[in-house]
């Protein structure tokens, strides 16, 4: 249970010396009950107070870490409910599924598309995350060898799937390197998966059958001193699973439960044998909680909008995407071609950008660096205006590619047409669509 | 450590309209918790689908979403009756294409005599929706109101801009409204009020907060959806306890993303799959936000959504 600020203030020295930056002991513990202070600001706290206190004051869901390097996952430590509450943290891993009794032309193609199925989307590589190595055979030595396999064919994260500890440690064997999850401990062998994990520092998956059941297993891996922890309710029907996601957050979340407040592990694939619908239920998983989601298999047309979807739901609330500022060439344009400027803000470009598309008008569009804001917005804040839009272009190297001195601008700054013209001198500036939707049948008639 | 369960404060419930009527009328709203949160309370009535159809043939559409409408996409009338008798529709939205100022820019009462031909050809409730232009979704809705006035029709968007015409006709002739606002809670609280303090009574209102694709700012309408959910079910916020209505489908298809082939871009794999997925999630992720109607186009995604509102309800 999280401590109030009265009960963090009695684990104190109660000196108010002032060292940590608030001048009492009492404001600092009001601070720490807010989370708003570290309690590594105060150098006289006791070792035993220390313990109580990062106890107390862990977050409530706490991340998990799979693998290592730069593709390191880490999922979890989320605080919310509902992301327009503050934000969600840490996006769940996607996992694509090879299994020790595929043959090796499977394999190697579902390596190759985790490998290959990767997309550019506002400055960011959207891809999969990990690549789960079922022991289907019962054979260790055939899992250990899958395993090398996929280590030498892929940096991804690993996730080990098997309920024999013995065969876990096969795998183990080949990657403890990579720090793979153990998927996974059960009440049946607790034990000695929790002790694999912790001889080879990895995360481990718990699976029970109900949560009641759940809580009591991490309770023992806690014990263990184990913290690495993922979960599965063990619940396959598409309502139970959504059910217990939703009460794994909130329970952690609003009662501080701390034996549910872990990253969970979900596979729609165990929920269905239609692809088209398994990723129509990760993409309830993406908005709905999971911390990974294992895919029985994907392809270009699965993951690509999952991928979308797992970046548009955790994208902070407040601090909207931006696109990188320059020239945007769409549809091959020449120099005779259109010339539009607008503004930064993701959705701004996406959606004109799309629009100019689909008319198929061969055209030049300038993004404006507008810090992430929308046309509207940003010149109401004076960050799109005559006076910075204009000397943009002039620097932008645009007029080495267009031969006319045509300016496009949204219709909603319509007002700056004037002051540009004095800020371009020798251009003419016309004032465009207020919606992009309109912009083909604008586009359609414009002549250079 | 025994655990338990926390509870949701729900103070306040959807409320319940009826869309048509007859004995394909469809009820929907009556909620008492969050979408699907069926350990915490009711939803009464299930989500519904509409298809969509246009009223005139589609020119920009892939061949992924014409296909299943081969032969019938130059006749909105055949065009319903196929999405009703082979597709199962129990609603249908007629897209208002031909009157776009910017378009074929068809007259108001030439549009309003084919919602008429529709709306006598099924039996199933029917919504009739414009193109966002303020004066001519009056010119046409009006039209559409007076000429159809026995048909319950539900009437969208109407918007601040035009909300006391089109509410007008709709209170005189006894249609459905949808309010439509820009992704923003508080205007759309203000358009319910507009609307109510206009005449429209309560089980003629649902509302539309506008939505968009995956990849194109779903986060905000889902956020702005999960806000109002919020206010009209823990805060008693009853001018935001409407049904919601999510015009989805033609934002999916729109995008680049549903229409893009496999062969100008592999990794973006099977086309038609895409597009099926790209309408299917972005109608799920809706779902969990809150939409009870959802208007969709292809019948796979409306196939798999359909399975996800059964196996989210599954006894």
């Amino acid at each position: 249970m999280a401590l109030t600020g009265i009960e963090i203030f009695k684990l104190l020295p109660k000196t108010n010396c002032g060292e940590c930056g608030v001048p009492t002991c009492l404001a600092f513990a009001m601070n720490l009950a807010a989370a708003k202070a570290e309690l590594t600001a105060c150098p006289h706290v006791s070792d035993e107070a220390k313990e109580k206190l990062s106890e107390a004051s862990a977050p409530p869901i706490l991340p998990a870490t799979i693998g290592v390097g730069d593709r390191a996952l880490k999922i979890g430590g989320e605080t919310v409910m509902f992301r327009h509450e503050k934000r969600f943290e840490n996006p769940p891993g996607l996992a694509i599924l090879v299994s020790d009794s595929m043959d090796d032309a499977e394999v190697d193609a579902r390596l190759k598309r985790f490998k290959t199925l990767e997309y550019e989307r506002v400055g960011l590589t959207l891809r999969p995350d990990l690549i789960a190595i079922k022991a289907d055979s019962g054979d260790a030595a055939k899992f250990e060898a899958l395993v090398n396999k996929v280590k030498g064919k892929s940096d991804g994260g690993i996730i080990l799937m098997s309920d024999n500890p013995d065969i876990l440690a096969a795998g183990l064997k080949a990657s403890a390197d990579r720090k793979p999850l153990l998927y996974a401990a059960t009440k049946d062998n607790l034990d000695s998966v929790a002790n694999l994990a912790k001889e080879n520092d990895c995360p481990v998956a718990v699976k029970a059958s109900g949560l009641e059941e759940l809580a009591s297993l991490t309770e023992k891996l806690t014990a263990a001193g184990l913290k690495n922890i993922v979960i599965d309710s063990g619940a396959r029907t598409v309502r139970q699973a959504l059910e217990d996601q939703i009460i794994i957050r909130s329970t952690a979340l609003n009662k501080k439960y701390r034996p549910l407040g872990f990253p969970s592990i979900v596979f729609p694939g165990e929920m269905t044998d239609n692809p088209m619908k398994e990723a129509v239920i990760a993409s309830m998983f993406l908005a709905k909680y999971a911390g990974i989601i294992v895919l029985s298999d994907f392809q270009g047309e699965s993951l690509f909008p999952l991928l979308v979807e797992r970046l548009n739901i955790y994208t902070d609330p407040q601090r909207p995407l931006a696109t990188k500022q320059g020239i945007y060439e769409i549809n091959n344009p020449d120099e005779n071609a259109p010339l539009m400027v607008t503004s930064n803000f993701s959705l701004t470009y996406f959606i004109v950008s799309g629009e100019i598309e689909n008319s198929k008008v061969p055209s030049y569009l300038y993004v404006k660096d507008t810090e992430g804001l929308s046309v509207m917005t940003s010149w109401a804040a004076g960050k799109f205006s005559a006076d910075i839009i204009g000397p943009a272009i002039l620097k932008s190297g645009i007029t080495d590619k267009i031969k006319h001195q045509k300016l496009i601008i949204p219709g909603y700054i319509a007002a700056e047409s004037g002051s540009l013209e004095e800020e371009m001198p020798g251009w003419e500036i016309m004032v465009g669509p207020r919606d992009a939707a309109n912009l083909t049948p604008y586009l359609k008639t414009w002549k250079a | 450590m025994p655990f338990e369960i926390p509870k949701t404060a729900y103070s306040g419930k959807i409320k319940e309209i009826k869309l048509g009527k007859g004995d394909k009328a469809v009820t929907i709203g009556g909620e008492t918790a969050y979408p699907f949160y069926l350990f915490e309370g009711e939803m009464p009535n299930l989500p519904k689908i509409a298809m969509e159809i246009y009223d005139t043939p589609p020119e920009e559409w892939p061949e992924a979403a014409l296909e299943p409408f081969a032969g019938v996409a130059d006749d909105p009338v055949a065009w319903a009756q196929k999405c009703i008798n082979d597709y199962g529709a129990e609603m249908i939205c007629l897209q208002m294409l031909s009157t776009d100022p910017n378009g074929i820019d068809r007259g108001a009462d030439e549009a309003a005599q084919v919602v008429k031909k529709v709306a006598d050809a099924i039996d199933v409730p029917l919504i009739v929706w414009g193109t966002a232009n303020h004066d001519k979704d009056t010119e046409v809705l009006r039209a559409a109101a007076e000429l159809c006035q026995d048909k319950s029709l539900i009437l969208g968007p109407v918007e601040e801009a035009n909300h006391k015409k089109i509410g007008a006709a709709a209170i005189g002739y006894k249609h459905t409204v949808v309010a439509s606002t820009p992704i923003d809670i508080n205007l759309a609280k203000q358009l319910n009020i507009l609307l109510g303090n206009l005449g429209v009574s309560d089980d003629l209102l649902a509302t539309d907060p506008t939505v968009s694709s995956i990849g194109y700012g779903i986060e905000y309408c889902y956020s702005v959806m999960e806000r109002m959910r919020m206010a009209a079910l823990t805060q008693q916020d009853d001018k935001l306890q409407f049904p919601i209505i999510c015009n989805v489908a033609k934002e999916v298809w729109k995008t680049k993303e549903a229409k893009i082939s496999e062969a100008e871009d592999p990794k973006m794999g099977d086309a038609k799959k895409r597009g099926i997925l790209l309408e299917a999630m972005s109608a799920t992720v809706l779902l969990l936000a809150g939409a009870d109607v959802l208007i969709m186009r292809h019948p796979e995604a409306i196939k798999l959504v359909r399975e996800m509102i059964t196996d989210l309800t599954a006894k």
